[in-house]
């Protein structure tokens, strides 16, 4: 077994490859292998997996990416994760990369979708209509034949039509896959000094862009390093970190957090790996209705999926008090409309549970954040001074 | 000083129509109507009707109240209460008038919701701003319809499909236990045929601009023209004389060879002739107007006239289809089109509107609108030569109104059109 560190350096290394050579090495070993980008939030991977395809990850350039054209396809105004990722596509990083999913989690998400078509990047382009309808027999037949419409690209490329089998089979490896990343949150919510959140943010992240087999190996030896009791507790609260599922804050930022008092047992950075709760049923014989009925069942909250039979104050709340946590940091990235208009309806919520947060904003390249660190140092201050409040949830 | 603007029979229509919109909302109990409230994308003016609510349009409310100078302040309001300066002003305004007691621009209270049916067509913000108002107003049925998005720039009999089937299983019966009233598909084909007759009015009111001098405004008096039939007007007897009418004022001044008509009088000389992207600025609409008018730019086509439905080419409501037809309507939005079909959609208007120039008034608040616009332009201004301007303001939060910034911007643009057209007749003479 490799040590912890290495585990998690290999991680960071992956995660943070704007060249995805991991995926370039995993495609040339073999003809017939297709790669698929795809972007923010979430993506049902298994249907890429199955079909002979690895699906990629485009979190954005972060810190690590200067950006020069993409500016000159978005205004100011308008959040920074689709120029960095015009500028890694228009850099030719992404050349080895076949087709491009979009899935709907926001009108810029949307738009840029249009913009790779229009700028002919990859062999195709789809934005994946997620259904809002969530009656299986409409929205599920719906989002069915969203996946069909994915399959029938790949399949245009490499002449390959998946099988229940193999479905079945990659729908399982995702499943390994979530309950291990499960298991790391379920470890850190009691002892989160054994692995930082930025450990936990770079071992997540590297699962998006690596092969899903390699990644569950990963996540298992880490798993095995964390049952051990490693590291000391430091004298920190618990926080829930909310509205951070797109344009992902940099690394730094990540680390300031936890740096200034918070212990991160919960976030939503990695959304889409995180998504579906539980396992979806990897027996099936319609293993494509069975992936509708999950994301229609069993989805995490998000900004992008309509919610008031199931309003989302109430999930997070419940997500704050199964992780024990003093309250939540809402962090949104800058022009973040999903993250920012959510806002308000988890504040006035909170407000009135008695459940304490902050907000602030951020934005990929922004690695300046004295002020947030501040700010995140005085909240966790002011909850330990009331920590035997009775509202604190805990 | 601006003088009066001039009134035509169809302006007093529309304002009569208007009023007794608004009348009726205040009177809605009194009246016994159920009230729905909806957005103008995808808006399912039919179904409304053949269920006898009223509707009330957020957006209509927040552009108006900042014609009459109030979204300001209710803009803040809203931020005072954790909204972000960032997001949608439209959103912001509309909470913010919530929270000063929903007084609707007329200045009468607003009846609140019996069902919040969210078409979400185009935007994803309306998604955000009826949870937000689901949250204000616990006891309205909500109404989802997911309109899928054109993204392959076409609309499939899957889709088509998904959404009659969320008409039949969900919106019809809700509708059905919220009003009492039982689902009459022969009212609706009556109703769509009305449709699809203001349909073929609007169409040939806006192919109008053909003529040189063109004698309407399709942007500034476009979003006037486009009121009833995206108002709740759309399927009703009164929006056919409203066009009829219309159209006849338009056929008189071609016959005279009269320009558009202005907050100012008629536009004297039509120096350059424009496309225009992107919705207006409200909140200092006719300062906005006027600079172009000033300068003799007459708008001969404009996507935001589109909004409501794109019957370009040559789509309408048919009563043959009535749901099929409802979930086509609703998909063919602009906004809900794909950036290479809105890229040639303003083409489509450049060229048959013998435009000198593209435009676009890029919407700080508006990202369904927004993200996309710059690549958009580059592509207009390569394929088919043709100079473009970019300004920027803001739907109705007059903070982002910078008047001397966009005039200053359209004065250098209207000089590059000058010098394009003196080389242009200097070309032609050699
Ligand atoms: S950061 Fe927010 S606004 Fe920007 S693309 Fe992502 S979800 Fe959309
Ligand atoms: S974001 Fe744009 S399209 Fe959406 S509600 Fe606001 S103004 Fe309308």
């Amino acid at each position: 077994m490799k040590e912890l560190n290495e585990l998690i350096e290999t991680c960071k290394n992956y995660a943070f490859d704007l060249n995805f050579t991991k995926a370039k090495e995993w495609k040339e070993a073999k003809k017939d292998r297709v790669l698929v980008g795809y972007m923010p939030i979430y993506f049902p991977r298994e249907i890429i997996h199955a079909a002979g395809g690895m699906p990629v990850g485009i979190f954005g350039g972060g810190d690590n990416k200067q950006i020069i054209k993409g500016d000159a396809y978005y205004q100011s105004y308008i959040c920074h994760i689709p120029r960095s990722i015009m500028e890694i596509a228009l850099d030719k990083h992404m050349e080895h990369i076949d087709g491009f999913i979009f899935p709907s989690i926001c009108d810029v998400i949307r738009n840029l979708s249009g913009v790779f078509k229009q700028q002919k990047i990859g062999k195709f382009v789809k934005y994946m209509d997620f259904p809002q309808n969530f009656l299986p027999e409409i929205g599920g037949v719906f989002y069915q034949q969203e996946m069909e419409h994915v399959l029938k690209y790949i399949k245009e490329i490499n002449g390959k039509t998946p099988s229940t089998d193999e479905l079945n089979h990659s729908i399982s490896l995702y499943n390994r896959n979530r309950s291990l990343i499960e298991f790391i949150y379920k470890i850190r919510q009691e002892f989160p000094w054994r692995l930082s959140i930025e450990d936990v943010y770079n071992i997540v992240r590297a699962g998006t862009v690596i092969p899903v087999e390699e990644h569950n190996s990963i996540l298992e030896e880490i798993c095995e390093h964390i049952k051990e009791n490693i590291g000391m507790p430091q004298d920190k609260i618990k926080v829930v970190v909310s509205g951070a599922f797109c344009e992902q804050p940099s690394l730094g930022l990540i680390r300031a957090i936890e740096e200034a008092g918070c212990y991160v047992v919960d976030d939503d950075y990695m959304l889409g790996s995180r998504m579906i709760l539980g396992d979806i049923d990897a027996s099936s014989n319609n293993p494509l209705e069975a992936i509708a009925h999950a994301y229609i069942n069993q989805s995490q909250y998000s900004s992008s999926i309509y919610d008031v039979h199931n309003p989302k104050e109430n999930r997070l709340a419940k997500i704050v008090k199964d992780r024990g946590a003093d309250g939540v940091i809402f962090a949104s990235a800058s022009f973040c409309d999903p993250s920012l208009l959510d806002a308000p309806i988890f504040q006035n919520a909170f407000d009135k549970m008695g459940i304490r947060y902050i907000a602030f904003q951020y934005s990929e390249n922004i690695n300046q954040y004295k002020v947030i660190k501040e700010q995140v140092g005085t909240f966790s201050d002011s909850i330990k001074l009331w920590e035997d409040d009775t509202t604190v949830l805990a | 000083m601006a003088q009066e603007a001039q009134k035509e029979k169809s302006m007093i229509l529309q304002k009569e129509m208007i009023e007794g919109l608004f009348n009726d909302l205040a009177n809605a109990k009194e009246l016994g109507k159920k009230v729905c409230y909806t957005f103008i994308p995808g808006n399912l003016s039919e179904l409304i009707q053949t269920f006898d609510m009223l509707i009330v349009y957020p957006e209509i409310n927040a552009l108006q109240n900042a014609m009459r100078k109030k979204s300001g302040g209710y803009i803040k309001e809203a931020e005072r209460n954790a909204h972000s300066e960032d997001v949608c002003t439209y959103v912001k305004c509309d909470v913010g008038m919530m929270m000063k007691g929903n007084i609707g621009p007329t200045g009468q209270k607003l009846p609140e919701p019996d069902v919040l049916l969210l078409s979400y067509t185009g935007c994803f913000t309306f998604m955000k701003w009826f949870e937000t108002l689901k949250r204000e107003y616990p006891n309205a049925t909500v109404i989802m319809v997911h309109t899928p998005y054109q993204e392959n720039a076409e609309i499939t009999p899957e889709m088509t499909q998904y959404m009659v089937k969320q008409f039949k299983e969900e919106v019809i019966p809700k509708m059905e236990e919220v009003t009492g009233i039982k689902y009459d598909e022969a009212k609706l084909k009556r109703h769509l045929k009305l449709s699809a007759e203001a349909e073929d009015w609007i169409t040939k009111i806006f192919d109008t601009t053909k003529h040189k001098p063109s004698p309407i405004d399709a942007y500034f008096a476009g979003v006037y023209y486009i009121g009833p039939i995206n108002i709740g007007f759309r399927g009703t007897q009164k929006a056919v004389d409203y066009y009829k009418e219309l159209y006849k004022e338009i056929q008189i001044r071609i016959e005279k060879g009269l320009g558009p008509i202005t907050p100012e009088g008629e536009m004297k000389e039509e120096k350059y002739r424009l496309v225009v992207e992107g919705p207006p600025n409200w909140t200092s609409f006719r300062e906005f107007w006027k600079i172009f008018y000033d300068m003799g730019a007459v708008i001969v086509a404009s996507s935001y006239t589109k909004v409501g439905g794109v019957y370009d080419y040559g789509w309408r409501h048919n009563p043959d289809r009535p749901l099929e037809t409802l979930a086509e309507y609703c998909m063919n939005c602009y906004t809900n089109m794909n950036i290479p079909q809105r890229i040639e959609l303003l083409k489509k208007c450049i060229v048959d509107y013998k435009a000198d120039g593209y435009v676009t008034n890029s919407i700080k608040s508006c990202n369904s609108f927004s993200a996309g616009q710059l690549g958009m332009m580059r592509e207009i201004e390569d394929s088919l030569e043709v100079p473009v301007g970019f300004i920027e303001s803001d739907l109705v939060d007059p903070r982002y109104f910078s008047y001397s910034n966009i005039k200053n911007r359209l004065e250098s643009y209207f000089q590059m059109l000058e010098q394009r057209k003196k080389m242009e007749k200097e070309t032609a003479a050699v």
